[in-house]
């Protein structure tokens, strides 16, 4: 049985080693496996592969064919008003499957392998963050590649598309962590998702995604004007559309900070609770 | 030699529940440490406590030599945590289940590679390497698990309840991968109901009960301390068994229980033996085994706790397992 061969008994035991604790490059080493892993699901996951392809195609095609005419007379023009409130919606709602991936390794006993291991603490949960990162990345582009099939032609070219890109994905980086906090409070995956709906749905249909706020009876107009995600989206619309950025930008920036302030906190701290 | 695991007074409550009521335990360096009890006895606690994964509201303890809430890290050095629920990741494939923890554990990538094709081999998993773990069957997967504890080569390992849920054959295969891991030396601190399992596997054996160790000591320690004999009869033809256990029964007057082609019967007179040897001929029947034999362990827990680990009454008040602490609760001769 040489294949499960161990130390020798005392090898590990008797010599008191003093080991460094864990340096910050084995936690960067670690954080960075971690990745690895949460992409690897995406291959293995038919769901996952459907949520970042199909969603965004379907999203885009209804949307724009559907309520086009009937909102603008013109699906073309609806097309450009909407790209940017979906790219935000699909982003946002992908946030949701951060808690419950969290939720689903805690629960199946992966988070338990991985602290009995000499593994840094914070490794697991900086692994699942930035696998998810990459999935919004992912989300965003998919998005836009959809829009730009069916002629969408971003006004304000690569670095108004960039810039954008960058304003969504801060944005969805702050709300991440509150759904890790969800994700580390609530029992069961079900719940999450369920909970984090709860939340996202108001969020981005109550914004300026699909209708100018204005034409919204004055409670909706008053929730919309102040809903961080309208910030979102008008931003992103005048970055891509190479217009002059206007306050929007900065009242997302101010959003982003208050979320990461309260959530950032309250998750890593339910994470060493939780784990 | 010193001891592997040494934990003295460990108390774990979970809101206002009290799982562990003061655990002491020692394991020997190099020998396999049985923690018997049945459900909700407090052995996943105890492990997920010595394991780094859970600390304890008091008492304190040490693995191989570092405390397990002050010195964690050089803890997780040393131990492999085989839990009881397989936690392997489902949509990653064997391969990269193991490959990942080689990584983690600071292989490089082909010594990563390399240790997870011999544990695989080795745990007869290679054929399905590149599959994700979801698509493995049960035993596959506590396989899978096991194998991904052994990574590192620990000098220490946790096994909690690795056999549940396993069928005969994997069990017996189980069985062989813990002797030989013992015989390299390797430390093994293993959690079971299967009361034949502790006295297959286990050196010394620690029997919990809500939350308590009621009883300590080597398996014959523990079968000795039970007190009465057990007559086993086996009957050559096993279709005659019930007629035997009828026999045992009028003679003995204790309850019989038959299993595995034998009846079983405690007698606390051995006089008993003649009667049962006459009776048995007198009707014909001939039987290949007639033995007078310590208790096995599942009747040491009936003796010692006043119930079976199989059917521990959940509402039942703790301050008859603390009386039946006290009974037996004698250091071993
Ligand atoms: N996280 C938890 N929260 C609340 N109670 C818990 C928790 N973990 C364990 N308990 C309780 O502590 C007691 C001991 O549980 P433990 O899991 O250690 O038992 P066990 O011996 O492993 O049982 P089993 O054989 O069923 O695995 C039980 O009464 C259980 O309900
Ligand atoms: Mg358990």
């Amino acid at each position: 049985m040489s294949a499960v061969e161990t130390a020798e008994p005392g090898e590990r035991t008797a010599a008191p080693v003093v080991t460094p604790r864990i340096t910050p490059l084995s936690a960067a080493q670690h954080g960075a496996l971690l990745t690895w892993r949460s992409l690897l699901k995406i291959k293995r996951n038919p769901e996952e592969i459907l949520g970042l392809t199909f969603m965004p195609l379907m999203f885009v095609a209804l949307f724009v064919f559907v309520f086009g005419e009937a909102m603008m007379g013109d699906w073309q023009a609806y097309r450009d008003l909407i790209t940017p409130g979906i790219i935000a919606q699909s982003v946002i709602f992908a946030t949701i499957g951060t808690g419950v991936a969290l939720n689903t390794d805690i629960e199946k006993g992966i988070f338990d392998r991985f602290r009995s291991l000499p593994v840094a603490r914070s490794a697991p949960l900086i692994g699942a963050i930035l696998g998810d990162l990459v999935r919004y990345l992912l989300t965003v582009i998919m998005v836009l590649l959809v829009a730009v099939a069916i002629g969408y032609r971003p006004e304000g070219g690569v670095i108004g598309v960039v810039a954008a890109i960058a304003v969504v994905m801060s944005f969805a980086f702050a709300l991440c962590w509150l759904s890790a906090f969800m994700g580390l409070l609530l029992r069961t995956p079900m719940a999450v998702n369920i909970f984090g709906s709860v939340w996202m749905f108001p969020l981005t249909f109550g914004s300026s995604a699909f209708v100018p706020t204005d034409r919204m009876p004055g409670f909706m107009q008053t929730f919309a004007e102040v809903n961080p995600v309208t910030h979102v989206i008008d931003a992103m619309r005048e970055l891509l559309a190479g217009e002059a950025v206007g306050d929007s930008l900065l009242w997302v920036l101010v959003w982003i900070v208050v979320i990461s302030a309260v959530f950032f906190p309250l998750a890593t701290r339910a994470y060493r609770r939780r784990t | 030699m010193t001891d592997a695991i040494r934990a003295e007074g460990l108390v774990k409550r979970f809101k206002g529940q009290t799982a562990l009521g003061g655990v002491d335990l020692t394991a020997r360096t190099g020998a396999v440490l049985g923690v018997l009890g049945p459900n909700g006895s407090g052995k996943t606690t105890t492990v997920r406590i010595l394991s780094t994964l859970l600390q304890p509201d008091s008492g304190h303890a040490t693995v191989g030599g570092y405390d397990v809430v002050r010195e964690p890290h050089q803890v997780r050095r040393q131990i492999g945590l085989t839990g009881q629920y397989a936690a392997v990741d489902e949509d990653l494939s064997g391969t990269q289940n193991l490959v990942l923890i080689a990584r983690l554990l600071g292989f490089s990538r082909p010594a990563a590679r390399a240790r997870s094709a011999e544990l695989l081999d080795h745990f007869v998993l290679s054929f399905a390497a590149d599959r994700p773990a979801k698509t493995y069957s049960g035993g596959m997967r506590r396989r899978l698990d096991l194998a991904a504890s052994l990574v590192g080569r620990p000098s220490l390992l946790y096994l909690d309840e690795p056999t549940t849920g396993l069928d005969p054959h994997s069990r017996n295969e189980l069985w062989d991968v813990v002797r030989s891991l013992v015989g390299e030396g390797v430390t093994v601190l293993l959690t079971t109901q299967y009361l034949e399992e502790a006295d297959q596997l286990a050196d010394d054996i620690a029997v919990l009960d809500r939350g308590k160790v009621i009883s300590r000591g080597a398996p014959d320690e523990l079968k000795a301390r039970a007190g009465a004999q057990v007559l086993q009869v086996r009957p050559v033809e096993s279709a005659r068994l019930e007629q035997v256990a009828r026999i045992v029964e009028a003679v003995t007057a204790s309850e019989v229980r038959s299993g595995e082609g034998t009846a079983n019967a405690s007698v606390t007179d051995t006089a008993v033996m003649p009667e049962v040897v006459r009776r048995l001929d007198d009707e014909g029947i001939e039987v290949s085994e007639l033995t007078l034999r310590r208790p096995s362990l599942d009747e040491v827990f009936l003796a010692l706790t006043g119930h079976t680990a199989q059917t521990a009454p959940e509402g039942e008040s703790n301050d008859d397992g603390a009386s039946g602490a006290a009974e037996t609760e004698r250091t071993p001769a």
